[in-house]
């Protein structure tokens, strides 16, 4: 467990610099295509800089405002505080602040950047549906995550994948606008080198969100039969996951503040997927979560 | 020049090695004296929510005299414990007498509508969990600080600075017996 602890610490400074990485470039397409000189390369640079420490303070508050959860409060969630005070305890963690989606899909996520500044949310659906001991197990599930360092890979990623999308997407839309517009000016004056230079810029704004959903899928499947597995020896009780699990198979519901971006926070993947359409087991390559029956399988071969 | 650079680092790496195997120590043992104090703490919130439970039980069956005098003695007795064993014993017999009041409160409808007992019940359900679980992460604590001092090099450590093993927590034989209930 220590080592996996260690491997997402380093996982997360990685892809932070990758982050800074692709950042950087994007930006450089945007002032190469657009002027602006090295000047331009060294604030591009600078402000990635600047949105990476910034992911690494305020993911969970963005993280949680993106889905819109409030805080859980302590009389109205009772058994909510209570299980996982208790957990905390069997886990040696510090609670989480506790936080509530008001969606009637029961999910659940966990964020933070160490287990000192965690917060754990889950939807009204879950605490409707799930009984005493099935929410426990989710719970456990979801401060495993918190235990073992998850969290901090995949708020991060998730602000990334979506800061970097961003960028791209404007620097695309100015390269199409303004290529419509002089492009003929701009041959003109830069010759083949400047050409070079513009597909070149072009290719790395395509190409940014892409490498951006790689590193998300960097954070691999593996990590949440961890997370059932770790969640299981807090609990000591596979059952009660299980049985969660199937609730959660046999519920089709969508919740609705989940976006791709978010996707791979829950317990369980919380948009559709549509497994009769063509190409499915290719998505299937992409999807952030493995399929429930698998994880309940592996949880009763316990 | 080149020897002495060796054996400077030679023995840079076996101070950090020793530092760093120390502090290991020092900190898994602290967290085993951590979680048994916390065992305590669990046990003390558990012992506090009981009188508030019984005054709510009474306010609806006043008559079960028998019950609230065996809760209230039980809880007497596991609050004046004082050895682990004598601790698990009188823990198990509280146990037991809250079940019988809660079986009491089966057969008063209006009791078990009010909210205010249905809050007391979920808390204590609480309680019990966290007692559990604190058991529970002290038993992991010693066996990660066992594991570690009986591990080289740390095992050498342990030898020079007496960091002595640790013993489990472990239900007393009676206690793995279901409690019976009386009626």
């Amino acid at each position: 467990m220590n080592e996996q602890i260690a491997r997402n610490k380093r996982r997360t400074f990685l892809m932070l610099l990758g982050f800074v990485v692709i950042i950087t470039l994007a930006a450089t397409a945007i002032v190469l295509l657009f002027g602006g000189g090295w000047v331009g390369v060294i604030i591009a640079f600078v402000i990635a800089m600047a949105l990476a420490w910034g992911s690494y303070y305020n993911s969970d508050k963005i993280a949680i405002a993106a889905s819109r959860a409030r805080p859980a409060d302590e009389n109205e969630y009772r058994r909510y505080h209570n299980l996982v005070e208790g957990l905390c305890i069997a886990a040696g963690l510090p609670k989480p602040k506790l936080f509530v989606v008001d969606d009637p899909a029961p999910n659940a996520f966990a964020t933070g950047r160490n287990p000192k500044h965690s917060s754990l949310a889950v939807t009204t659906g879950l605490l409707d549906v799930m009984n005493r001991v099935e929410l426990e197990g989710v719970l456990a599930h979801e401060l495993s995550h918190i235990k073992n360092y998850d969290i901090l890979v995949t708020t991060i990623a998730v602000t990334a994948v979506g800061t970097i999308a961003l960028i791209s997407d404007i620097g695309l839309r100015f390269a199409f606008w303004g290529g419509m517009t002089d492009r003929r000016d701009n041959n003109g004056d830069s010759g083949p080198i400047g050409a070079i230079i513009a597909i070149a810029s072009l290719a790395v704004l395509l190409l940014a969100p892409f490498a951006g959903y790689l590193m998300q899928m960097a954070m691999s499947r593996n990590r949440e039969y961890l997370a059932d597995a770790s969640g299981v020896q807090l609990t000591r009780y596979p059952p009660g996951l299980i049985s969660a699990l199937e609730k959660l198979r046999d519920d089709h519901a969508v919740v609705h503040h989940a976006t791709k971006a978010t996707a791979q926070m829950w317990i369980e993947q919380p948009l559709e997927t549509d497994e009769k359409k063509p190409g499915s087991r290719f998505n299937k390559l992409f999807d952030t979560h493995p399929p429930l029956e698998d994880r309940i399988r592996r949880l009763q071969e316990m | 020049m080149v020897a002495v650079i060796v054996i400077v680092v030679v023995v840079l790496l076996l101070l950090l090695t020793f530092w760093l195997g120390y502090n290991g120590l020092v900190k898994r043992r602290n967290q085993v004296d951590n979680a048994w104090s916390q065992i305590d703490v669990q046990l003390k919130r558990r012992h506090d929510l009981i009188p508030n439970l019984v005054e709510t039980v009474k306010g609806y069956a006043a008559h079960e005299r028998g019950t609230f005098e065996a809760v209230t003695a039980a809880r007497a007795n596991a609050i004046n414990a004082q050895s682990p064993a004598e601790q698990a014993q009188a823990e198990n017999v509280l146990s037991g007498a809250l079940k019988s009041l809660f079986a009491v409160a089966e057969a008063y409808p209006d009791l078990k509508a009010n909210q205010n007992f249905l809050n007391l019940q979920e808390e204590l359900t609480s309680a019990e969990d966290r007692v559990a679980y604190a058991r529970q992460f002290y038993n992991d604590s010693v066996l990660s600080y066992n594991t570690q001092i009986q591990k080289f090099p740390t095992v050498l450590l342990a030898g020079w600075f007496h960091f002595e093993k640790r013993e489990f927590f472990d239900a007393a034989p009676e206690d793995t017996e279901t409690p019976q209930v009386q009626f």
